[in-house]
């Protein structure tokens, strides 16, 4: 990790206070508080089931929590939706792939440039010079993730064709593209192999770097997030049972029991 | 490719040139006879102009909707009407204005998409083919109390001058068609068509990149009822010249539905294509009845084989190339052009990371 950070972590950006999920009779999350603090690389880990995509459901407005308040920016966010959210500054990329499968990879990230276009199609139907001007932006912008990601020999291929890594990749640069201030990775490195996994990760800490974008990412693979993250969170059926720096998580007996099992 | 004019590609601004020299020099000077302006040239460029309506709706936001004809009654009645009622419009702003009604319909009936989807959108969105016809047929008003049932529609006068002859009337659907087209295009290729094909794809992604389902899904379908009431106008006045409702029936929305299928959907010059190919069928097979049989085989029959056809080929197109015959011309124009397929840059940006 880089010695001096241009981007020092700061006070909290994202606070998730006392959320409650359930689905019918089936509690998904109890109780659940924990915060994330601007510029860090956050992590939720937790085994199977533990709860940790329905957390960031939670969190971006898909599922509403039956309690507890999420707050974005220091405002608690009332009626939360995926598009207030978005709009607000939060983006993320999905745990099994939500990419625009006919659309090319291009088009794909240019979506993600949505909330930074105003004009209406009206204006973009008869192509007025301040249509063309914006276009060109987010066009010179998403070219940049394009390149920054590098996937400019696919930029032109629609999503649905490439291979599992490179859509993942493109849910990244799609996320990008939003210059959302905080970004939820859902398991981004889920069904990788090493190599995929060492790229992915030096792409979230360039971001994080380079960015500033402050990170969540879900994963169950304890090596990488250990590797890369300030700050992680343990889920186990719903409960946080661990919550600090990855030395402190790690020598948790708690966290290790959900991992390794206990004897009974 | 890097567009050279506005967002146009040198090859889009050559295409164009041909299309445009095709229609206004080589078609009117090599075709004379009537028949082809009255029962091919108008009622294909009115038809491919609600297939693109479609298109927007269905095979761009993705939105199964099976009411067209039912926008296009709207389009041609309050033409009509504006016509009849208010004559200082003028023929272009009456089209327009017809447009919008037809708009407004549109939104009406596109509302139960942000709650229903698939074949129950397309069941919900019937009701606005059977609810335009029923009241055009309650309310006389509509009809300006013709008794008759069918009404003639109104000499087409832009600008002082009459264009009552077929070649004139063609004139006048090829200029809305080429406006329109190209306004679409425009749409379609630009952010509007993106959020448009972003919800087709994945809606709660599209949703999480702050695309309005609400506003996305309802201007998709005013846009596509504005298209369908256009050509709606244009159908009644320049091929129908005539305005009943049972011209706007169910079976003329599934041959619009067709016709986006068959030409491939989510694309603009499919329109095009599949309407020609629905039109042109039965008349290819007719000629064949009659020069290759010599009408030993009875009409009837024909058009039950015409059926049969159509059928089949909707069935062999779902199968084998579900995005129509503007895909099909694709595939065989890559082909033409070189002969590795299309997956080569996959692999080579996969064999540079290995």
């Amino acid at each position: 990790m880089a010695l001096e950070r241009k981007f020092k972590i700061g006070k909290p950006i994202l606070e998730v206070k006392n959320i409650s999920l359930s689905f019918g009779g089936v509690k998904a999350i109890t109780d659940t508080s924990f915060d994330v603090l601007e510029h860090e690389v956050r992590a939720i880990i937790g085994p199977n089931g533990a709860g940790k995509s329905s957390m960031l459901n939670c969190i971006n407005g898909i599922y509403k929590p039956q309690q507890g308040t999420v707050s974005f920016k220091g405002k608690e966010v009332p009626n939360i939706t995926p598009n207030i959210m978005a709009q607000m500054g939060l983006s993320r990329t999905f745990q099994n792939l939500a990419l625009f499968k006919r659309m090319s990879v291009l088009d794909n990230i240019l979506v993600g440039r949505k909330l930074h276009t105003k004009t209406n199609f009206l204006e973009v139907a008869f192509q007025l010079p301040k249509v063309k001007k914006e276009e060109k932006l987010n066009r010179d912008r998403s070219e940049e993730i394009v390149s920054f990601l590098e996937i400019e020999d696919i930029k032109d291929t629609p999503v649905g064709k490439l291979p599992y890594g490179l859509q993942k990749k493109v849910e990244l640069g799609r996320a990008l593209a939003t210059d959302s201030s905080i970004i939820l990775l859902d398991e981004p490195m889920a069904g990788m192999n090493v190599e995929e996994k060492r790229d992915m990760c030096r792409f979230i800490l360039k971001v994080n770097d380079e960015l500033g974008t402050t990170m969540v990412l879900i994963e169950h693979d304890m090596g990488v997030v250990m590797d890369i993250s300030d700050r992680v969170v343990v889920l186990d059926y719903g409960k946080v049972i661990g919550d600090g720096t990855p030395d402190e998580v790690r020598s948790n007996q708690k966290v290790i029991d959900a991992y390794l099992g206990v004897e009974h | 490719m890097k567009p050279v004019f506005m967002t146009y590609t040198k090859k889009d601004l050559i295409n164009l040139a041909v299309c445009m020299v095709l229609s206004v020099l080589v078609i009117p000077t090599f075709i004379t006879t009537e028949y082809w302006y009255t029962s091919i040239l108008i009622p294909w460029l009115c038809l491919a102009l609600a297939t693109i309506g479609q298109q927007i709706v269905m095979g761009y936001t993705g939105q199964l909707a099976l009411g067209a004809a039912g926008f296009m009654a709207a389009g041609a009645f309050a033409m009509f009407n504006l016509i009849l009622r208010v004559p200082d419009l003028g023929f272009v702003g009456s089209l327009i204005v017809s447009g919008l009604i037809a708009a407004g319909f549109g939104i009406l009936f596109g509302l139960p998409s942000l709650k229903v989807r698939g074949i129950y959108l397309m069941v919900a969105t019937l009701a606005s083919q059977f609810f335009i016809i029923w009241m055009i047929d309650k309310f006389g008003w509509f009809k300006n109390y013709d008794s008759s049932g069918i009404i003639t529609a109104q000499d087409i006068v832009i600008l002082g001058k009459p264009f009552t002859t077929p070649l004139a009337m063609y004139f006048v659907c090829l200029a809305v068609t080429t406006v329109l087209t190209l306004l679409a295009m425009n749409m379609a290729r630009g952010s509007t068509g993106r959020n448009w094909m972003a919800v087709r794809d994945m809606d709660i992604a599209a949703e999480s990149m702050g695309v309005s389902l609400l506003r996305t899904k309802v201007q998709a379908f005013a846009i596509s009822a504005f298209y369908c009431g256009v050509a709606g106008a244009l159908f009644a006045f320049c091929y129908l010249k005539s305005l009943e409702p049972v011209a706007f029936d169910i079976k003329l929305s599934f041959k619009i539905l067709f016709m986006c299928i068959l030409g491939g959907l989510g694309t603009i010059n499919g329109a095009f294509i599949g309407a020609a190919f629905i039109l042109l069928f039965p008349v290819l097979l007719n000629a064949i009845g009659n020069n290759v049989f010599h009408g030993a085989i009875d009409a009837t029959i024909i058009s039950s084989i015409e059926q049969v056809i159509f059928g089949g080929l909707m069935i062999i197109f779902m199968i084998y190339e579900p995005l129509g015959m503007a895909k099909l011309w694709e595939n065989i124009k890559q082909k033409w052009k070189t002969k590795i397929p299309s997956s080569t840059n996959i692999k080579s940006s996969l064999s540079k990371k290995t």
